[in-house]
């Protein structure tokens, strides 16, 4: 396997009192797509939140580059080439879909991405460019979503349940693109409920069950028995 | 023709009263702080005119480019030092701590000035006027007109059309997935006070050329500033400008009718406005 780019070690996250993530071991390849999966409240956005700096963690919990970057906050972790496109898309209301794409590149990092290629990609944001980004359909405010995560030129890049809330053929569109975002050299989490589309995508699948890893295995060869298992916890 | 006059010199103040109220509007409008000491900034900024002017000799308008970048300074220090710890889902603590902090402000100004009421000298400017058909047209008011029309604008530009402005915005809607973005909303904030602050130093030179002061004005100011956002609705500039016209003829009427009757005139407009549309009349945030 070939060097991580992101590690974590014991990862234990807490949302106040409340323990959300138990001794997480996990390792994302430089170059890998990797898919993680579980129930609703297993602790995945939990996971997100934790590695991009939106929670703080203990020290040395999570590595990047072989950097602990488990106590930087959010922004500082960005600048190291982390993005993320967060559940929910959660788009800046009051700015545009321009602004949304370029405040993506507020980070600075050189690389391919800039508006012109996010417009290649998705032809139908340079139509709605000076729109507000909430008069876009669900569709097209996800392709906004991960255009903004791809302006930052990142190394990792972590998808947070992008197929939620939206029609099965823009899922399917959004799927189809996916190779091409991630083919240039980059490493990506793919975080999802929908267990065959995260499976498609990735080279291996991690399972969360209540907080804990519950399957580690390579997505080709994972069974259904294993993954109902790990993500249920029923023999 | 008085009447005419009356308003006309009400328009003029109400650019005072806009200068007064656009760094609440930003600092409400970028992080949802409502700044109690807001006035005694104003009135910090007109003590650091005196300062400078006295130190020197310069012209209180040259002063200009010494306070306001001082207050600034100051706005900046005073977001990361200090207001940033207080900002969370909680809107309590900022409203306590900037209480405080009038109180702190008061009380300093008081034991480095004295109560002694002060005034900017700007020597000519003070009394200057032009006659437009009839009417008397102070210099001085036109001048604070023009420049809340030119800070206004400038605002407005630099929130739409700069990534400063794209960062104001961002981090306003929202501040955990501006962060991802590489936005560090202490900084963010620092600079949007700074701003604001800048804006309260021009309000306050102006309004040490205006009338006297002394440490205890600064509460007055704030009501002024305040009843200016309402009236034109929270989170649009140019509608707090007309908030500021708004009071500004309401209180020069008021003083027209009777002089004991100025500032009241101000608040039952202020309340009229508030009864007939609680949100203002050009509300662009909603709550």
């Amino acid at each position: 396997m070939p060097d991580p780019i992101l590690q974590t070690h014991g990862l234990n996250s807490y949302y106040g009192d409340f323990q959300a993530l138990y001794d997480v071991e996990l390792d994302v390849g430089e170059g890998e797509v990797l898919a993680i999966i579980g129930a609703n409240g297993a602790g995945k956005t939990t996971l997100m939140r934790s590695i991009t700096g939106l929670l703080t963690n203990g020290p040395c919990q999570i590595l990047y580059r072989g950097q602990d970057i488990s106590r930087l906050r959010a922004d500082e972790v960005a600048e190291l080439g982390l993005a993320m496109v967060p559940e929910g898309r959660q788009l800046f209301p009051s700015l545009s879909v321009k602004e949304n794409l370029m405040i993506g590149a507020q980070v600075g990092r050189k690389g391919p991405w800039d508006l012109k290629a996010v417009y290649d990609l998705f032809p139908i944001l340079e139509e709605r460019k000076d729109q507000a980004s909430t008069s876009l359909s669900g569709g097209q405010q996800q392709m906004v979503a991960i255009g903004r995560a791809l302006m930052a030129n990142p190394d990792l890049i972590l998808f947070d349940e992008v197929s939620l809330g939206l029609a099965p053929i823009i899922i399917k569109d959004i799927y189809e693109a996916l190779p091409g975002i991630i083919g240039e050299g980059m490493s990506a989490i793919i975080v999802e409920q929908d267990i065959t589309k995260a499976l498609s995508v990735s080279s291996r699948v991690y399972c969360l069950q209540e907080g804990r890893v519950s399957l580690e295995s390579a997505s080709d060869t994972v069974s259904r028995e294993d993954i109902s298992r790990a993500y249920f916890g029923i023999e | 023709m008085e009447w005419l006059n009356a308003i006309v010199q009400g328009t003029l103040l109400g650019g005072l009263y806009a200068l007064f109220a656009a760094g609440l509007s930003l600092i409400f409008g970028v992080m949802r702080l409502v700044n109690i000491a807001h006035g005694d900034l104003i009135v910090l900024a007109a003590y650091l005119g005196l300062t400078v002017t006295t130190a020197t000799g310069m012209h209180p308008m040259a002063a200009l480019v010494i306070v306001v970048p001082a207050m600034a300074l100051i706005g900046y220090a005073l977001q990361r030092g200090l207001l940033n710890q207080t900002l969370g889902d909680d809107i309590l603590p900022p409203l306590l701590v900037t209480f405080g902090l009038s109180v702190i402000i008061q009380n300093g100004l008081l034991e480095v000035y004295t109560a002694d009421p002060q005034t900017l000298n700007a020597g000519a400017l003070e009394t200057a006027s032009v006659a437009v058909g009839g009417v008397a047209l102070g210099i001085l008011p036109l001048l604070t007109f023009g420049i809340a029309i030119a800070v206004i604008w400038g605002l407005q530009w630099t929130f739409y059309h700069t990534a400063l402005g794209r960062a104001f915005r961002a981090v306003s809607d929202n501040q955990d997935i501006a962060q991802l973005m590489g936005l560090n909303r202490r900084h963010i904030f620092g600079l949007a006070m700074a701003l604001a602050l800048g804006v309260t130093a021009i309000a306050g030179i102006l309004l040490g050329i205006r009338t006297s002061f002394d440490p205890s004005i600064g509460g007055g100011r704030l009501i002024f500033g305040f009843e200016a956002v309402i009236i034109g609705g929270l989170g649009n500039l140019w509608g707090t400008l007309v908030g500021g016209v708004i009071l500004g003829v309401a209180q020069t009427i008021g003083a027209k009718i009777d002089p004991g009757w100025q500032v009241l005139a101000g608040h039952i407009a202020f309340l009229v406005i508030l009864a007939i549309r609680p949100n203002g009349l050009f509300p662009r945030i909603s709550g």
